[in-house]
């Protein structure tokens, strides 16, 4: 590792820094940093190379690559306003909705550019599905939120094959046994937590090949909270699946790398694992001990 | 003293009043230890209780004086004439009483004053300079002591905020009532006037007839001496027209809804909307004559160049027109309803893959459907009572038909026609146009409870 960025911590600056808050650098300083950790990994479904992503003025990711492996669970975690949220957005271009939103860079799904020209960010939305932080089911019945995406792309021609692909991805999200006797009411009168699970139903009858999430789990009780991560878990088998969340618990439960973010930055990838356990940054180390974020 | 100088000089005294309420409580705070921060209100509390004991009473009593003043010295003054001129009838003593003023303001009298006249004359100037006076001394009277009491009650910890309060809210009341009061008082007077009607012509003839023809002869000898009062082509013309105003308004009111608030840019929307909603600011008289002196000719020009016959007075015209009028109030609740739809419901559309548009049709118009059908409502019931674009576009005969190149009448028309000029009340012609109102209302009034009731409960969705 780079002995001179003066991030990385060492055994005896650890020791001797223990116990003093860290101040949060400034971005100025955190605009050369370099990422530490391996961005890479061996089969990348998508790949983002120096993105960067500018609000107006503001510029809210700075100089962002990393990787996205197939079948794996990716969690983002870092503080308020660091970037994690945009950077998902990134991914299936959701941030085109607002105005003053500039990216540059590269971001490639299967080795194609999602932000070339000739893509059809339609075609995109449909492969890189998104699960948002509050459940927004639409008001419709049960059935047609399900088969909303289907109908949409052409995907379903008769009844029977509606039926089908309704079923399985409720299915698939955990909830076809709570509400296949009430199909036919509004999706709204679901609870909280079967909502998202109505939500994720909703994005994976589609058929994605990655799911993206942003705070899934923010609105839900731990019950419910408990019954989203197992639903991914399980999901992980046939998507990927990019996780924003605040909680460190959630990241750790679900993940199988974890990727830190601070003011923009991308200050830490690794297995999850290395990252709760021995982190080699110093941010990662002050925020996932808490004192900070 | 006119009303004009005591109401000035009253308002000076309460300006007074609020600047000795205020310093005597500064003076009493003085004599205390811990200063004004023992007074239970702050000075100016005590100033304001002591300008409203001195206003309130005062303004009141000047409010009845000035009504009730006319009619005392009307009395008094018929009370001093000779008694040949009081046993006249009352509409003939009216008559004279009339004449009495004009002497007294200066203008033409009927004829040559007789002395009695001119002596009730001076008896009358006479009066009505001593109740001038009579009734400034007591105002400024009454607010002089209503000043003294306000001056009176200031005490530490004499609670003037409360008191303020109370009398703020008694007067919001107030106000709220009259606005309510006003309603009920003019739902009361055309109710009995319908029911005078109907003392006449019998509601099953006047809801369910089907000819309307409501000129009555002077003499009984004449041809159609009586009229005949059958609604229901007036109610059809209305709803012909309404209708053809809402074929135009609701389309287009509601997509330019959808482009103002889903495609314009913030700028664009910034200028459009006032823009689109100054249609709602162009008096309806001005769409009247636009209707009856543009719309109409070029409607009838383009139906002679195709072989269609269309009537100058057409309720195409019309209709189009008022859809013209209309369209702001659609748009502009539509926008606002469509707006109310949350940016997630959107969002988790367009991440299906869903276009812009497919997000639109099939997530954001349906969620926002109840809204829009209750703005189409109330814009239905403007439709129903717009009056002055269909007295100038559409037709007096009262023909039941249901073709809208023809002319055909609507009911705000026919309750025009039947005020308009010098009615005799008695009449059931011109009681005709009190159930007529009264019907409409009951229209408009059903429609608007639907509509907000269909608003109320789409509010509701998303609280």
């Amino acid at each position: 590792m780079d002995s001179l960025n003066p991030f990385i911590l060492s055994p005896g600056k650890l020791e001797a820094e223990h116990g003093v808050a860290t101040t949060a650098e400034t971005k100025e300083e955190l605009k050369s940093y370099e990422t530490v950790g391996d961005i890479t990994v061996d089969n990348p479904r998508m790949t983002a190379r120096d993105v960067d992503v500018f609000y107006a003025d503001n510029h809210a990711i700075i100089d962002v690559s990393l990787d996205i492996g197939s079948n794996e669970v990716i969690a983002m975690i870092g503080p308020s306003g660091c970037g994690k949220s945009t950077f998902l957005r990134c991914l299936n271009r959701m941030n085109d909705t607002i105005d003053i939103c500039r990216i540059t860079g590269s971001i490639k799904l299967d080795d194609k550019d999602i932000y070339a020209r000739d893509l059809d960010v339609v075609e995109l939305r449909a492969r890189v599905g998104m699960v948002f932080q509050k459940p927004n089911p639409f008001p419709k019945t049960i059935y047609d939120n399900v088969a909303y995406g289907p109908r949409l792309h052409g995907l379903v021609r008769t009844k029977a094959e509606t039926d089908e692909v309704v079923f399985q991805s409720l299915e698939k999200a955990g909830l076809f046994e709570e509400v296949k006797d009430r199909l036919d009411q509004p999706g709204t009168g679901l609870s909280g937590g079967q909502q998202q699970r109505l939500c994720i139903a909703r994005a994976i009858a589609v058929a994605p090949e990655v799911i993206l999430m942003d705070e899934p789990c923010s609105a839900l009780d731990p019950i419910a909270t408990a019954r989203i991560e197992e639903l991914i878990d399980e999901l992980r088998e046939q998507y990927t699946i990019c996780i924003v969340t605040h909680s460190m618990q959630q990241a750790a439960r679900v993940s199988q790398r974890t990727a830190y973010f601070h003011l923009g930055k991308l200050i830490e990838v690794g297995p999850t694992n290395d990252i709760f356990t021995n982190p080699s940054a110093k941010l990662t180390e002050d925020y996932i001990t808490g004192r900070f974020g | 003293m006119t009303p004009t100088t005591t109401l000035i000089a009253l308002l000076l005294l309460t300006s007074l009043a609020y600047y000795v309420g205020k310093m005597r409580c500064l003076n009493l705070a003085r004599g205390l230890t811990g200063g004004t921060r023992e007074l239970h209100s702050l000075p100016r509390y005590h100033g304001w209780t002591t300008a409203l004991l001195c206003i309130v009473p005062a303004l009141l009593l000047l409010g009845i004086w000035i009504v009730l003043q006319d009619r005392v010295i009307t009395s008094m003054v018929i009370a001093g004439m000779p008694e040949a001129l009081q046993s006249l009838e009352p509409s003939r003593l009216g008559l004279v009483m009339n004449d009495i003023k004009n002497l007294v303001s200066g203008n033409i009298v009927s004829s040559d004053p007789t002395p009695e006249i001119k002596a009730a004359a001076a008896n009358y100037e006479h009066l009505v300079s001593l109740s001038n006076i009579a009734r400034a001394v007591a105002v400024l009277g009454l607010g002089s002591a209503g000043l003294f009491i306000g001056w009176r009650m200031v005490a530490p910890r004499f609670r003037a905020r409360n008191f303020v309060e109370r009398l703020v809210m008694i007067l919001l009341i107030a106000s709220s009532t009259i606005a309510i009061l006003t309603t009920i008082g003019i739902v009361l007077s055309v109710l009995f006037e319908s029911v005078r009607f109907f003392g006449k012509v019998s509601p099953a003839e006047f809801l369910f007839g089907l000819k309307w023809s409501p000129q009555t002869a002077i003499r009984a000898d004449q041809v159609g001496s009586s009229g005949t009062f059958g609604a229901v082509p007036l109610f059809v013309g209305t709803l012909l027209i309404s209708f053809i105003a809402m074929l135009v308004a609701v389309p287009i009111g509601l997509m330019s809804a959808i482009y103002l608030s889903e495609y314009a840019s913030r700028r664009l929307r910034a200028f459009a909307k006032p823009a689109l909603e100054l249609l709602a600011g162009i008096p309806t008289v001005v769409y009247g004559f636009f209707a009856a002196l543009v719309v109409a000719p070029w409607l009838r020009g383009l139906g002679d160049s195709m072989g269609i016959e269309i009537a100058s007075e057409s309720a195409l015209a019309a209709g189009l027109v008022m859809g013209i009028m209309i369209i702001p109030f659609v748009s502009s609740l539509s926008d606002d309803v469509i707006n109310a739809v949350p940016q997630t419901l959107r969002d988790g559309s367009l991440a299906l893959g869903a276009t812009h548009s497919e997000t639109i049709r099939r997530v954001v118009i349906p969620a926002a459907l109840p809204g829009i059908i209750g703005g189409v409502l109330l814009a239905i019931s403007r439709a129903i009572g717009e009056t002055m674009i269909v007295v100038m576009a559409a037709g007096l005969a009262a023909k039941m038909t249901i073709n809208p190149l023809e002319a055909v009448t609507t009911v705000t028309v026919q309750i025009v026609t039947l005020l308009v000029g010098d009615q005799e009340f008695d009449s059931p012609k011109t009681l005709a146009a009190f159930a007529l109102g009264l019907l409409l209302f009951v229209a408009t009034l059903i429609l608007n409870i639907i509509a907000l009731q269909v608003v109320k409960k789409y509010r509701e969705q998303y609280d």
